[in-house]
């Protein structure tokens, strides 16, 4: 069952909806989201918190937390429907077609267990390694991420680690299984940052390496800059733009995009110059709007936008631009 | 606005002494700050950088008394704050406010806005009851909330929001000096760049000065009147914003900048990072010589040996480290 538009779509997701159980009835937290990775293809998807990022990601693994769920939509991984599949079938995906990175170290690794036998679980599982075999290839992945000494560290407990080095665990998990795409989620976010540029470095030294796909979630528009390929925009559950990374820095077509770029302090500003800011805050998931979700904060914002949800279009004559708003109409008509 | 110091910080060192081990049968010294000496002029905001555990907010915590110092000075209005005990501190305490990174824990759920940002102002005796709720809305609206939120509780706000109520707070007994403490640093990106104004319009308004603590470097390059980045407890380099960031001199400051990453994919793309190896080490026991020579990629046979002397590279441009010669 082939539903990508090209042989090479790895990741292909169409109107994932996941709901939210509340007292007064389900509410909708990811509506309706699109969003596709090509092979060997980084994709950036940024978005502040609870925009629902990192929900969707999940929601693909059928990795939800309680009372959350996906209500609508597909998600063909390799042609297949991840969310069709039965749970024997997927657990075969999880951890081994598709690696995962989460924020967390310390709460995603296992305190009472080696590292050693952590990385070995999988190759096992998925693998069918023997334990001894399996334990090579931990070693050999403690190597590939940069972890000296890894014939002493698979003994050690996540605890006798620094911060930097349970992260670096964490992608060898991640990567064990010579995973299709890797899903990383803030992997970053809670490190300092000249280990957070050991890190994205690490990453797009592996990904060359081996050839696979990655998603980079993040809150952070700088952070991926440089690393990834194409970058989706989340702003309440929806996407709101999709670009290719050069296009989306050079010319952001949709309003919050642009405000989050002007939000950030550049060198070129003057000292104690005032930035521009996104006036007002998100609203909270479950609670959005009608019509655009951003039309409460955008400058832009005309009459159609409290009424009528924006479509993701077309906004630049190639296609690969798509942002969702009403009043870059005018531009992609020209265009 | 003239170059006199509003605190003078000689010497201050912070240690912790804390036990290890299951049962804790270990002693051990945490060597969280050594040996820091710096000016912080009328004003300025002054930044502190550094990576976790290197001592930046210890250094805010400690100038506030809220950290007693293990041994050196600190001197506002020709009284060292050191030496005194809470009580005699109380007075100063009007002058030198501090706004914290969480604006989820550091108000009492149970209390109101208004309560929140009254108290400061009652204790201190600067208003009496009758006037007390024409002061908060006044500070409110300072902040940027309406008035209307004095009645509101906390867990009734956003992130931004909370963090607006906290600086409020510290506004309410017209201070001199604010601690701002990674005050920004668990905002969203849309949120931060609300509240970064909103300091900068403070400042000017009221005069404030502040030590801004933050290891988010583009934003400090953006409020900053000066920088000092710190190492492992010590100072590595202080410097104007310009000539820290332009012509930086100590190695660690060089590789922190060449860490952070810019909004520009052509130049990310293209950029060769030096990339510093390995973690930083414990401040349980710390590198001798130089905190850095283990990291440094420039590191000489006498960096292991000999501290290196907080020296003044050129005017105004402090640095430690023993490859930099003063010019």
């Amino acid at each position: 069952m082939m539903s990508g538009k090209t042989e090479n779509r790895l990741l292909d997701v169409k109107g994932l909806t996941v709901e939210i159980e509340t007292r007064s009835g389900p509410a909708v937290i990811v509506d309706g989201i699109d969003l596709h990775v090509d092979k060997g293809e980084t994709l950036g998807v940024v978005g502040e918190s609870g925009c629902g990022k990192s929900l969707t990601m999940l929601s693909l693994m059928r990795l939800l937390p309680n009372k959350i769920r996906v209500a609508k939509g597909e998600a063909h991984f390799n042609g297949r429907d991840l969310q069709r599949m039965s749970n024997r079938e997927l657990r075969k995906v999880r951890g081994g077609d598709i690696g995962f990175v989460f924020q967390d170290p310390m709460t995603s690794l296992n305190p009472v267990m080696r590292i050693g036998d952590q990385l070995a679980e999988p190759l096992i599982y998925h693998r069918g390694l023997t334990r001894k075999e399996a334990r090579a290839r931990a070693i050999e992945l403690l190597r590939l991420v940069g972890i000296p000494g890894p014939e002493e560290r698979i003994q050690a407990y996540p605890h006798e680690l620094s911060g930097g080095m349970r992260q670096r665990v964490m992608i060898a998990i991640g990567l064990s299984c010579d995973p299709k795409l890797l899903i990383a989620d803030e992997p970053t976010t809670a490190l300092d940052v000249t280990i957070q540029a050991q890190i994205v470095d690490l990453v797009k030294g592996l990904r060359e390496k081996l050839g696979m796909s990655v998603v980079w979630i993040t809150h952070d528009l700088a952070l991926i800059a440089g690393l990834v390929d194409r970058v989706v925009v989340l702003y309440a559950g929806t996407v709101v733009e999709d670009a290719p990374v050069d296009a989306l820095y050079a010319n952001p077509r949709h309003p919050y995009t642009r405000g989050l770029l002007a939000s950030i302090p550049k060198l070129s500003d003057a000292p104690a110059s005032r930035l521009t800011s996104i006036g007002g805050t998100p609203p909270e998931p479950g609670r959005r709007p009608e019509g655009c979700p951003f039309a409460p904060r955008c400058p832009l914002a005309m009459d159609i936008c409290r009424t009528h949800v924006p479509k993701l279009e077309p906004v630049s004559a190639a296609g690969g631009h798509r942002a969702a708003c009403f009043a870059v109409e005018k531009a992609r008509e020209a265009a | 606005m003239g170059a006199q110091p509003l605190l003078k910080i000689e010497n201050l060192v912070k240690h912790f002494y804390v036990r290890l081990g299951a049962f804790g049968e270990r002693a051990a010294t945490v060597h969280a700050l050594d040996d820091v000496s710096l000016d912080i002029v009328e004003g300025e905001t002054l930044s502190l950088v550094g990576e976790s555990g290197c001592g930046k907010s210890t250094t805010g915590f400690t100038i506030l008394n809220l950290h007693r110092a293990t041994s050196g000075q600190v001197v506002y209005k020709g009284q060292d704050l050191t030496a005194l005990d809470e009580k005699k501190m109380r007075p100063f305490r009007r002058d030198l406010q501090i706004v914290f990174q969480d604006p989820y824990s550091t108000l009492n759920p149970r209390m109101t806005v208004g309560e929140a940002i009254g108290e400061p102002i009652l204790f201190h005796k600067l208003a009496g009851k009758a006037e007390l709720e024409g002061k908060v809305k006044a500070l409110l609206t300072d902040v940027g909330l309406p008035p209307r939120f004095a009645s509101r509780y906390p867990h009734e706000l956003s992130g931004g929001q909370r963090q607006r109520v906290a600086i409020a707070r510290a506004l309410a007994c017209q201070p001199k000096f604010i601690v701002c403490d990674e005050a920004i640093s668990a905002l969203d990106v849309s949120i931060q760049a609300q509240i970064i104004n909103l300091l900068l319009d403070l400042q000017e308004k009221y005069g404030l000065t502040y030590l801004f603590i933050a290891h988010d470097l583009a934003v400090v390059r953006h409020i900053s009147t000066r920088v000092g980045v710190m190492y492992l407890g010590r100072l590595a380099e202080l410097a104007s914003r310009d000539a820290l960031f332009e012509t930086p001199l100590h190695p660690y400051t060089k590789a922190l900048l060449s860490a952070v990453p810019e909004t520009d994919p052509e130049h990310e793309r293209s950029r060769k990072r030096q990339i510093l190896e390995g973690d930083v080490p414990s401040p349980l026991a710390p590198p001798s010589g130089c905190r850095f020579h283990t990291r440094c990629p420039i590191a000489m046979e006498v960096c292991s040996r000999v501290v290196p002397k907080w020296k003044e590279a050129r005017p105004g441009h402090l640095v430690a480290c023993h490859a930099v010669n003063g010019e």
